[in-house]
């Protein structure tokens, strides 16, 4: 920390992407792109039916199309582990992991039934359109709200996330003595992530037992053991690859169906193997479930809140519990006395969800706000002011001090930039021409995790630092960051760094997720290169003549490659000095994060923003445009301008998504996904998007963790939705309280 | 009846990014999987296979085009120009340049496509202004959001090429 506030050159300097020319030049290479000798290639037939067995499977059109080399089914698939906890991997909820071919039993539509391998691409697509399958088919049900009564509490919590807290104060009485409430039920569809790229494995068969994988995953790490586990293969025997992730928004935090299929058609057959995943198959893999709110909110006549009821359901399959937390937020987003809140789940016949962009927070907070906004208008507020009256100092769910929180910076930078005083008082009072427009807000939050990680740093005589831990870039600017935190630990240009990550056998690192990479990761690698500064610095105090013998290692300064005292900077020794005269051609050092366990007792972090936005509504035709967001957020000390400000932008465009275009659309008599395209499944393109504007408002933490870093990854999204909703509403009076909000609701 | 197998092997030229190739091939390969399982070109992505996403995009004889649409064997004496042959030698193509400026991408999985479609909507010249960018460009989905900095990159190279222009004359 001394020597990163001494010597501050690449933290907090917009930089651009180490890994950009390689992007920008086509040249690096996603999981399904490596070359293999005798490549395979395999393609996924999957169910057409949401439950039942397998009666029938016709296999001969299929295992004639010449290049065939093998047709795997339930019947003839590998040897796989029996016991269900061997197939959990590290982020898995709890229930019974998908096991693909298992049995002939039928969980959800889409569900793998089998896998054709032949030694081109084409021979293997045209052969798996040749399969057929037959079913008996069982009840069914893919549709939320018939389910609902039926919403039960997960007996079983899934670990990292918190349950709903206990209720406090009276909050159904509050309620009912309040001089101003609201009482509304919200409803967001399922919203599936897309990546770009496709999910794929390329697995390359090394020998017996002997694997190396290139694969699409959040998490090399949890992929490689989740490989080990049910394949039975040893540790050291098996590598897993993720250099460059083509998108994943936590898709991809879970071993996804094509490793499974890459891996036991690889072992099988002893030929290297590539599978990848259609673009429908893609929305069989996971998905933000479907959610339904229920909402009472009261205020006095002051606009302060005196009651926060939020009751919601979400959906899960029938095999695992997947949860997330949902309606937590709702009760530390503001300062309420009465509050009480509840999460439960429903069962349908469909894959198991699983996290996309800010889990939970995406859904429960956007409806919330939406809310929170319907009480402004109801106690005739202006909700930023309304908002400012409500700050929350603390956590009021679990009663801790937070380590920091510039949100009122937030509201007035974001008002500022919006221009909120613009803002129509009475909704549909402003037009132009025929557009009706309107300004709406919300506020984000979302947790700033630390989480346990491990870094190496070699540092080497020609002066080159390796910094390497097995964290992944999913489009974060993971390579990036790295590189600047280790660059200013040493005092180095960032030439001279170079990033090791996306690769199984390096340091420990968690899944990338819930945006804790950047204070995960960062803070280890910080830790290794401060150890190998300490390492250094022992080696030149030992030298003969040494300018630093005499002193403290506060005493001196790491700059341009030369360890300097502070106060007489012309007395220096070069590395490559200190290296030679303790004979070491170079050093390697570890370091590791961890939460500190005895300030979480008392302290809690989270990252906020303020979202605000501006829509245009066609009076006749109901299109919305939003001319202009701005994305105000509190995220701590900032590593990277130029790449935090592409996570926030990222954030924001698919919460726009959420707000007016992504919806999965089942039939629910067929219990079937119908638009598992990317021509049905609308996720805002180019002529969607104008502009976006993000600041970074000042937030000093020292205790976040220890870069004073919070993360970027998920609050982008929050609240974003919930400010365009409240700018529709403001524009054209119509509350619409079922996302998306596409125009026949407006209309309607 | 017996069928023209798809897998009859049928010889086409085809000039990409500069280098002629003869080739032999069975009719059913696309041209983004002759590019990507046969060439050893993975710069050009797969992103749907359906072309609905423009993940796939070159420029064929200077057009931009999905090549996941295209059956390689219908292009037969095509010159393909991929997001490989942009650069020249070590210097990158302007819009690359751009790109990485204006961090006009994350995960970078549709960033060739983008280039790629970037470069020949320059070509084509209808675009002048930024509305004008935005529709042109929305074939090419950027899941991660990346395009208001994509519109940036493609209205700056717009810019200084016109602004060289006019220096020129
Ligand atoms: S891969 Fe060709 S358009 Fe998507
Ligand atoms: S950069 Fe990831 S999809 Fe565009």
């Amino acid at each position: 920390m001394e020597a990163l506030q001494s010597n501050i050159a690449h933290i907090g300097k917009p930089t651009s992407r180490v890994d950009g020319k390689l992007k920008v030049t086509g040249r690096a290479r996603y999981a399904a792109e490596y070359p293999a000798a005798d490549l395979l290639h395999g393609v996924i037939v999957s169910a057409t039916v949401p439950a039942g067995r397998i009666t029938k499977l016709e296999l001969d059109r299929a295992r004639a199309v010449p290049g065939v080399v093998q047709i795997f089914t339930h019947e003839n698939r590998g040897k796989a582990a029996w016991l269900d906890r061997k197939w959990r991997d590290e982020v898995a909820p709890p229930g019974h992991p998908f096991r693909p071919l298992h049995s002939d039993r039928i969980l959800f539509d889409g569900q793998p039934i089998a896998l054709v391998v032949a030694d081109s691409f084409e021979a293997a697509r045209d052969a798996a359109s040749l399969v057929r399958a037959e079913y008996d088919i069982d009840d069914f049900c893919t549709e939320l709200e018939v389910r609902r009564p039926e919403a039960y509490d997960p007996p079983e919590k899934r670990s990292g996330i918190p349950p709903p807290p206990e209720p406090r104060g009276d909050a159904e009485d509050a309620f009912d003595r309040a001089k101003h409430r609201i009482s509304s039920e919200y409803r967001i569809n399922a919203e599936h992530h897309n990546p770009m790229e496709l999910f794929g494995t390329t697995c390359v068969f090394e020998g017996p037992g002997q694997l190396t994988i290139y694969e699409k995953t959040q998490g090399s790490q949890n992929s490689q053991g989740y490989v080990t586990s049910v394949f039975g293969l040893r540790s050291k025997n098996v590598r897993v690859i993720n250099h460059y992730v083509g998108g994943a928004f936590g898709a991809a935090l879970r071993p996804q169906q094509q490793l499974f299929f890459a891996v036991m058609a690889s072992l099988e057959l002893k030929r290297s193997v590539r599978v990848t995943l259609t673009r429908s198959q893609m929305f069989y893999i996971g998905y933000r479930p479907d959610t339904y709110h229920a909402i009472a909110l009261a205020a006095d006549n002051k606009g302060r809140l005196t009651s926060i009821m939020h009751d919601a359901v979400a959906a899960t399959s029938h095999h695992e519990d997947y949860q997330e937390a949902v309606v937590n937020w709702s009760g530390m987003m503001y300062h309420c006395d009465n509050v009480k809140l509840s999460y439960a789940l429903a069962k349908l016949n469909t894959a198991t969800p699983c996290d996309m962009r800010a889990p939970g927070a995406s859904v429960g907070v956007n409806a919330f706000e939406c809310a929170i906004d319907e009480l402004c208008h109801d106690v005739g507020i202006d909700p930023l002011e309304f908002r400012r009256i409500n700050f929350a100092s603390i956590d009021e769910n679990t009663g801790k001090m937070l380590t920091s929180k510039a949100l009122l910076e937030c509201y007035q930078q974001g008002a500022a930039a919006i221009g909120w005083d613009r803002r129509p008082v009475k909704p549909r009072s402003l037009k132009d021409g025929r557009e009706l427009v309107g300004l709406g807000m919300a506020t984000g939050m979302w947790d700033a995790f630390l989480m346990k990680a491990a870094a190496e740093a070699k540092l080497t005589a020609d002066g080159r630092l390796e910094v390497s831990t097995a964290a992944s870039d999913i489009g974060t600017g993971t390579w990036t960051i790295l590189a600047q935190i280790g660059a200013d630990a040493l005092g180095l240009p960032l030439e001279a760094i170079t990033s090791r990550i996306g690769d199984s056998t390096l340091p420990a690192s968690p899944v990338e997720g819930g945006s804790w990479t950047a204070a995960s990761n960062g803070s280890a690698v910080m830790a290794a290169c401060e150890a190998i500064k300490a390492t250094l610095f022992k080696h030149a105090r030992a030298m003969t003549n040494s300018p630093v013998a005499q002193a403290e290692y506060d005493d001196v300064v790491f700059a341009g490659g030369r360890i300097a005292l502070k106060n007489d900077l012309a007395r220096s020794l070069s590395f490559a000095e200190v290296m030679h005269a303790a004979d070491l051609a170079e050093i390697t050092e570890t370091g590791k994060a961890a939460p500190s366990l005895l300030q979480m007792r008392k302290y809690i972090s989270y990252t906020h923003s303020a979202v605000f936005a501006e829509v245009r509504v066609d009076e006749d035709l109901g299109v919305v445009r939003i001319p202009r967001i701005v994305c105000a957020a509190a995220a701590g000390r900032i590593i990277n301008p130029k790449t935090a400000r592409s996570q926030i932008l990222g954030g924001v465009v698919m919460g726009i998504g959420m707000a007016l275009h992504e919806e999965a659309m089942t039939d629910h008599r067929l219990g079937k996904i119908m638009n598992h395209s990317l021509a049905e499944y609308h996720v805002p393109a180019h002529a969607d998007i104008a502009d976006i504007e993000v600041i970074f408002v000042d937030e000093t933490d020292e205790k976040v963790s220890p870069l004073g870093v919070k993360g970027l990854g998920e609050i982008g999204i929050v609240g974003t939705a919930a400010a365009v909703a409240n700018a529709i509403f403001n524009a054209t009076g119509r509350r619409v309280r079922d996302f998306p909000i596409t125009l026949d609701k407006l209309l309607a | 009846m017996p069928q023209p197998s798809p897998t009859t092997m049928v010889p086409i030229v085809l000039t990409i990014n500069g280098v002629r190739h003869e080739l032999s091939l069975a009719p059913w390969v696309t041209l983004l999987d002759l590019l990507r399982e046969r060439l050893g070109l993975t710069g050009t992505k797969k992103g749907c296979d359906q072309g609905q996403c423009g993940a796939c995009t070159v420029l064929i004889d200077g057009r931009r085009v999905n090549a996941c649409l295209v059956l390689a064997v219908a292009r037969d004496g095509a010159d393909i120009t991929t997001v490989e042959g942009l650069a020249t030698g070590d210097e990158l193509h302007p819009l690359q340049a751009a790109f990485i400026e204006h961090d006009a991408f994350q995960c970078g999985y549709c960033t060739p496509g983008q280039i790629c479609s970037g470069v020949g909507l320059m070509q084509e010249g209808h675009a002048h202004t930024r509305e004008e960018i935005r529709e042109q460009m929305s074939g090419n989905i950027c899941r991660c959001g990346a395009y208001t900095n994509i519109a940036d990159a493609i209205e700056d190279v717009i810019a200084r090429q016109s602004a060289s222009r006019e220096a020129a004359e």
